[in-house]
C-alpha cells in the first residue's frame, strides 16, 4: 500500500485534477476523473490493447500529435484535453469514417439504444455524411450455431478475435482480407464452438454480434434488467436479467472481479432463457374427498396448520435452486413436523474453465445454492427417498420432473412446495404454489461459500409467492409473533438460524456478496 | 542479362559494382572479388568497435526514413537477457522501388555479408531476411547463396573458426506492403498479421517473437561489409556531411533511360532526371516528379534543381525516401496517376486503424468519381479535409504516405482537378 503512495501520479484531465498509481492509463485514470474518453477496442477484461480504433485519441497539452489514452501511461504533471478541438475533431472523423460504409440500419438493429457507434454519431451531430460513394456490401454470416455476424455493422474493433485469444485462450476468430475489406470469420475448417463464446456479443460496441435467440425479440428501450445471480452452476456469475413483457430475453454478465469478472459461460445463458418452460402452479391446491381444490392462501394454510401430521415417519426434498431464506425456512418447518435430515438432488455435467479469468468455471455442480441447503443440513442425495405406505413426504422445489407417475401416491400426507407441475406432483395431499428465484429476491452461497443476493426480475404468477414467506406464515400462524414480510428480514432470520452467517447483513452482501468464510476484502470495484 | 544504362555520374563502387554479373552470385567467385573480408574483419573486433564504425561512416537507413544505423544499432540492450534478433527488411513494396531487388538478385553474399556483420554487432544469434512474397525467383538466388555461405562455414556455428555462432533464415513474406512496416514485418515473422504495432515497446526492447530486435532494410545492410573494410572516412568520400555515402536509385516512369544508379548522396535531382536518365522521352515535358517512391510529395520540374540529400528534400517539401523517382510527362492525366497512388494504399491498408481503413478507400473512391467526370468542387475541400483527418493520427504512417502525394497533387495540379470537374458545385 505504502508503495502505492510513494508511486502516486498526479495530472489533470480537463482541468480535474486526479491522483492515481504509478502504471495507470490515461483513459483510466480520466475515469477516476469522472471523464468518459470514448473508445472501442479498449475493453478494460480483455489484456491486450492494439490501439487502433483511434476513438480514444487524446490531445496532451503542448504536443502537437494526439495520443491513444488507451495505452499512454499517465506521468506526473501531465494535462490532458479530451474537448479540446483537435480532439474532438479527431473523434468526429473516426465515426465519420465508421459509418462511410455502415448501413446504419439502426431501425433493425438489436444493439440500437445500446450502442457505442449509434451514440457517438448523436453526440457529433453526424446526422449527414459528406460521401456521395456507395456503400461496401459484405453481408452477414452466421459466425456459430448461435451467434450471426453482421459483417457491414462491424467496425472492426477486434475485440471478439482478442477476447477469444487472450481471454478464452482459443484462437478461434480471426480478421480476414485487409483493409477497408476486411472483415471478422473464423479460421477455415474450425468452427467457433467455445463454451464462453457468448461473451463476444457482450463485448461487441455495435451490433455487429447477435445472438440468435435474442434476435429481433426486444428493443433495447424496451427491457427492463434486474441484477440477479446465474443458477447455471455453483459458480456464481453475477448476471443481469433482461425482461421484455414478463419475460426472460437475454442475459448478460455483471461485473464482479472475485467471481466472473466481465464473462460468464454459454450454458448459463441457454439455461436461464429457457428457465421458465413448463406447466406453472399458480393457486394453492388441497387435497379434499380425493380431489385437488383451489384455495386461497388463507385457507390454504390454515388447512394446513390444522392436518399437517407431526412425529411420525417423515422425508423431505429440497432442491439447490431454492433461496437461503427459503432453504432455512424449510428446514424450520420439518423441525416442527419431526422430520430430520431431507436432501437435494443435483445433476452434474462438465466442467469448464475460462482460462484467462480461472475464477470462472462452469462447475460440475448444476446448482447455484448447494452450499446454502448444506447451510441448513441437507446433504446431496442420489435419488428420491422411497416412501412407505403412510409416511409423510416434504417436497420444495424439486420439480419431480423425472419421478415415476405414481411417485408418492402412498404418502400418509403429501405437501408439495413448488413452481411447476409434473405427474408425481398431482399425487400430493396439498400443493402451493412458489415463485422461481428470477420472481423473487434472495440469496444463494456459491461453491466457496460467498454470499450473493440476486433481485427479483420477473411478476410471478397467480398468487405464487416466495417458499419462504409461505413457510414462515404457516408457522407463525395464530402466533403473536409475525414472520420476516421482506427477503431482507428472511435473510436475517436465515442468518441467524445458520449459525455460519450470524451477523451478516443484507446491506453488506449487497451487489457484489461476500464471503465470510474466505478473504473479507471487498471486491476492488 | 546485363545493365542497360550506366551514367558518368555514377559511383558503381560499393553496392552495383557486380550488378549484371552472374557469375557473383557464387560464392568461389565472390571470394575472388573481395567477399566475405569485412566479415572475417568484424570477427576480429568487438561488437561495439563495428557500431562505432558504422556510426562515424554517417549511414542512414535505405528503407526510406533514413534514421542512422549505427545510433539504432546502439539501442540494443547492452546487457543480453534472451535471444537477439536481426531482421532484414526485403518486403520491397513501395511503388517505384526495386533497388533491394537488384540486390538480391545479383549480390546476395554482399547482403548475407552485411547481415551477419550487423548481427555480431547487435549480440544477435539469429538472422531473419523476410523477403516480399513476389519476389519468388529471387528469393531463390539468395536460398542458394544462403546454402553456399552454410557450407563454407560462413553462417552456422563457429564461422570461420572463431567462438561466434549465428544462424540465417531467409522467410518469405506473403505479399503486403504492410509487412515492410518494420513492427508489421516483425509481426508477420512472429506469426501474425502482418499489423504494425503501437510503439512502445520499441522493436530494441520487444520485437520479433517478444525479443530484442533491430530491423535493417536490405541496402543498408548491403554497405556494411564495405565500411568495416575500408573504414568509415572511406565511405565519407561521397555524399555529403548529414547524407553520406552512395545511394542506389530506381528511376521509372516517363524516362529515355529508365533503371538502377547507384550514385553520390547530394547529386542534383534534376541531374538524376535528365542527366543521369535523359529526362522524358520523345521531347515531352516533364511534368511532375514524385521522388522517392509513391508515398513522397509530387515536384514540378522547376523544383528539381535540389540536391539530392534527406536534408536537400525535405526542405524542397518532399522526401528522399528510397531514392526512387517516378517521371510523369505532359502526357499523364494527374487525377488518374493520383488515384492509381490511392487505390495502391486502400488495397495495401492492414485496416486495423479506422482512419486509415476507411479514409484511404474513400480517397480513392472520390478521386475516381472526379476521373470520371462525376466530380464537384465540394469534393476538393472534402480531399484536402481527408489530408488533415489521415496525418498523424494512426498507428503508422501508411495513411501519411497517402497523404503525401495527395496534397502536393491539389496544390499544384488543382487546374487538372478542377478541369476534369468542369465547374459542378
Amino acid at each position: 500500500m505504502n508503495e502505492t503512495i510513494n508511486e502516486a501520479i498526479n495530472l489533470t484531465i480537463d482541468g480535474v485534477e486526479v491522483t492515481v498509481p504509478k502504471g495507470t492509463t490515461v483513459l483510466q485514470a480520466a475515469e477516476r476523473a469522472g471523464v468518459v474518453v470514448p473508445h472501442y477496442c479498449y475493453h478494460p477484461g480483455i489484456p491486450s490493447r492494439p490501439a487502433q480504433c483511434r476513438m480514444c485519441l487524446v490531445e496532451i497539452e503542448g504536443q502537437p500529435k494526439l495520443q491513444p489514452s488507451c495505452v499512454l501511461a499517465a506521468t506526473d504533471g501531465m494535462s490532458i484535453l479530451t474537448q479540446s478541438d483537435t480532439a474532438k475533431e479527431a473523434r468526429r472523423s473516426v465515426i465519420e469514417f465508421l459509418l462511410l460504409n455502415h448501413p446504419v440500419d439502426c431501425p433493425i438493429c438489436d444493439a440500437a439504444g445500446q450502442c457505442m457507434l449509434q451514440d457517438y454519431a448523436y453526440e457529433t451531430h453526424q446526422l449527414e455524411s459528406r460521401s456521395h460513394e456507395a456503400k461496401l456490401v459484405l453481408g452477414r454470416d452466421r459466425i456459430a450455431d448461435d451467434i450471426l455476424y453482421f459483417a457491414d455493422r462491424c467496425i472492426l474493433c477486434t475485440r471478439c478475435v482478442r477476447f477469444m485469444r487472450d481471454v478464452a485462450g482459443d484462437e478461434a476468430l480471426l480478421v480476414a482480407q485487409r483493409g477497408h475489406k476486411a472483415y471478422i470469420d473464423t479460421f477455415p475448417g474450425k468452427d467457433l464452438e467455445n463454451e464462453f463464446r457468448g461473451n463476444i456479443v457482450d463485448v461487441c460496441p455495435v451490433g455487429a454480434l447477435v445472438h440468435e435467440d435474442f434476435l429481433f425479440k426486444a428493443r433495447s428501450w424496451d427491457m427492463d434488467s434486474a441484477p440477479s445471480v446465474c443458477p447455471g452452476c455453483s459458480n456464481g456469475c453475477n448476471i443481469d436479467i433482461a425482461v421484455k413483457e414478463n419475460q426472460i430475453v437475454r442475459v448478460k454478465p455483471r461485473y464482479n472481479a472475485d467471481v466472473n469478472g466481465f464473462w460468464m459461460c454459454d450454458h448459463g445463458r441457454k439455461n436461464l432463457v429457457m428457465a421458465n418452460r413448463g406447466s406453472r402452479i399458480d393457486l394453492p391446491l388441497i387435497r379434499r374427498n380425493g380431489q385437488l381444490e383451489a384455495v386461497h392462501w388463507g385457507e390454504a394454510l390454515e388447512w394446513l396448520a390444522a392436518n399437517l401430521p407431526d412425529g411420525s415417519s417423515g422425508h423431505a426434498v429440497v432442491s439447490a435452486f431454492d433461496a437461503t431464506e427459503s432453504l432455512a425456512a424449510v428446514r424450520a418447518l420439518l423441525g416442527k413436523l419431526g422430520i430430520e435430515g431431507g436432501g437435494y438432488r443435483m445433476s452434474r455435467g462438465h466442467e469448464a474453465e475460462l482460462g484467462g479469468f480461472p475464477q470462472l468455471k462452469l462447475r460440475a455442480e448444476r446448482a447455484p445454492n448447494a452450499a446454502g441447503a448444506e447451510l441448513f443440513g441437507f446433504g446431496e442425495s442420489d435419488g428420491l427417498p422411497e416412501v412407505s405406505d403412510g409416511d409423510t413426504l416434504v417436497v420444495v422445489g424439486d420439480r419431480l420432473a423425472d419421478a415415476p407417475a405414481e411417485y408418492g401416491a402412498g404418502a400418509g400426507f403429501f405437501l408439495y412446495i413448488g413452481s411447476h407441475l409434473s405427474d408425481a406432483v398431482r399425487n400430493a395431499t396439498a400443493i402451493l404454489p412458489t415463485t422461481t428465484f428470477a420472481e423473487m429476491e434472495g440469496t444463494f452461497v456459491n461453491h466457496e461459500g460467498r454470499v450473493q443476493r440476486f433481485h427479483q426480475a420477473l411478476v410471478p404468477p397467480g398468487v405464487a409467492r416466495p417458499t419462504w414467506m409461505i413457510l414462515r406464515r404457516l408457522l407463525t400462524l395464530g402466533s403473536e409473533v409475525e414472520g420476516p414480510l421482506e427477503a431482507r428480514d428472511a435473510f436475517a432470520v436465515a442468518a441467524a438460524e445458520s449459525g455460519k452467517l450470524a451477523g451478516l447483513s443484507w446491506d453488506e452482501v449487497g451487489l457484489k456478496g461476500v464471503n465470510p468464510g474466505g478473504s473479507t476484502a471487498p471486491a476492488a470495484k | 542479362m546485363g545493365y542497360p544504362h550506366s551514367h558518368e555520374l555514377e559511383v558503381g563502387t560499393i553496392l552495383s559494382r557486380h550488378f549484371g554479373d552472374p557469375e557473383a552470385r557464387d560464392l568461389k567467385t565472390w571470394l575472388t572479388y573481395g567477399g566475405y573480408e569485412g566479415l572475417k574483419k568484424a570477427l576480429d573486433m568487438d561488437p561495439a568497435e563495428i557500431t562505432t564504425v558504422v556510426k562515424d561512416s554517417g549511414l542512414r537507413g535505405r528503407g526510406g526514413a533514413g534514421f542512422p544505423t549505427g545510433l539504432k544499432w546502439t539501442f540494443m540492450p547492452q546487457e543480453k537477457k534472451g535471444p537477439h534478433y536481426l531482421c532484414c527488411n526485403a518486403d520491397e513494396s513501395e511503388p517505384g522501388a526495386f533497388k533491394d531487388r537488384e540486390i538480391l538478385r545479383w549480390v546476395p553474399h554482399l547482403l548475407i555479408e552485411g547481415c551477419l556483420i550487423a548481427a555480431r554487432a547487435i549480440h544477435a544469434e539469429h538472422a531473419y531476411i523476410y523477403v516480399r512474397g513476389e519476389y519468388f525467383p529471387f528469393t531463390n538466388i539468395l536460398n542458394d547463396a544462403v546454402v553456399q555461405a552454410y557450407e563454407a562455414g560462413y553462417i552456422g556455428e563457429k564461422i570461420l573458426g572463431s567462438e561466434w555462432n549465428c544462424d540465417l533464415t531467409v522467410h518469405i513474406g506473403a505479399g503486403a506492403y504492410i509487412a515492410g512496416e518494420e513492427t508489421g514485418l516483425m509481426s508477420s515473422l512472429s506469426g501474425g498479421r502482418a499489423e504494425p504495432k503501437i510503439k512502445p515497446p520499441f522493436p530494441a526492447q520487444s520485437g520479433v517473437f517478444g525479443s530484442p530486435t533491430t530491423v535493417n532494410n536490405v541496402e543498408t545492410l548491403a554497405a556494411v561489409p564495405m565500411i568495416v573494410v575500408n573504414g568509415s572516412d572511406w565511405y565519407r568520400q561521397w555524399g555529403t556531411e548529414k547524407s553520406p555515402g552512395t545511394k542506389l536509385w530506381c528511376c521509372s516512369g516517363n524516362l529515355v533511360r529508365p533503371g538502377n544508379y547507384e550514385l553520390e548522396l547530394g547529386v542534383s535531382l534534376k541531374d538524376v532526371i535528365y542527366e543521369v536518365c535523359g529526362g522524358a522521352p520523345n521531347g515531352k515535358r516533364i511534368k511532375a516528379v514524385i521522388p522517392g517512391g509513391s508515398s513522397t510529395a509530387m515536384l514540378t520540374p522547376d523544383e528539381l534543381d535540389v540536391p539530392s540529400t534527406y536534408e536537400g528534400l525535405q526542405e524542397a517539401g518532399s522526401s528522399l525516401g528510397t531514392a526512387s523517382p517516378i517521371v510523369l510527362d505532359e502526357d499523364v492525366n494527374i487525377v488518374q496517376a493520383m488515384r492509381r497512388i490511392a487505390d495502391f494504399y486502400a488495397h495495401e491498408s492492414c485496416g486495423q486503424c479506422v482512419q486509415c481503413r476507411e479514409g484511404t478507400s474513400w480517397v480513392a473512391q472520390i478521386l475516381k468519381r472526379i476521373e470520371v467526370g462525376e466530380g464537384r468542387l465540394s469534393d476538393l475541400d472534402t480531399l484536402y479535409d481527408l489530408c488533415e483527418q489521415l496525418t498523424g493520427r494512426t498507428i503508422c504512417v501508411l495513411a501519411d504516405s497517402v497523404v503525401f502525394p495527395l496534397r502536393s497533387s491539389l496544390d499544384k495540379f488543382r487546374g487538372e482537378y478542377e478541369a476534369l470537374i468542369g465547374g459542378r458545385a
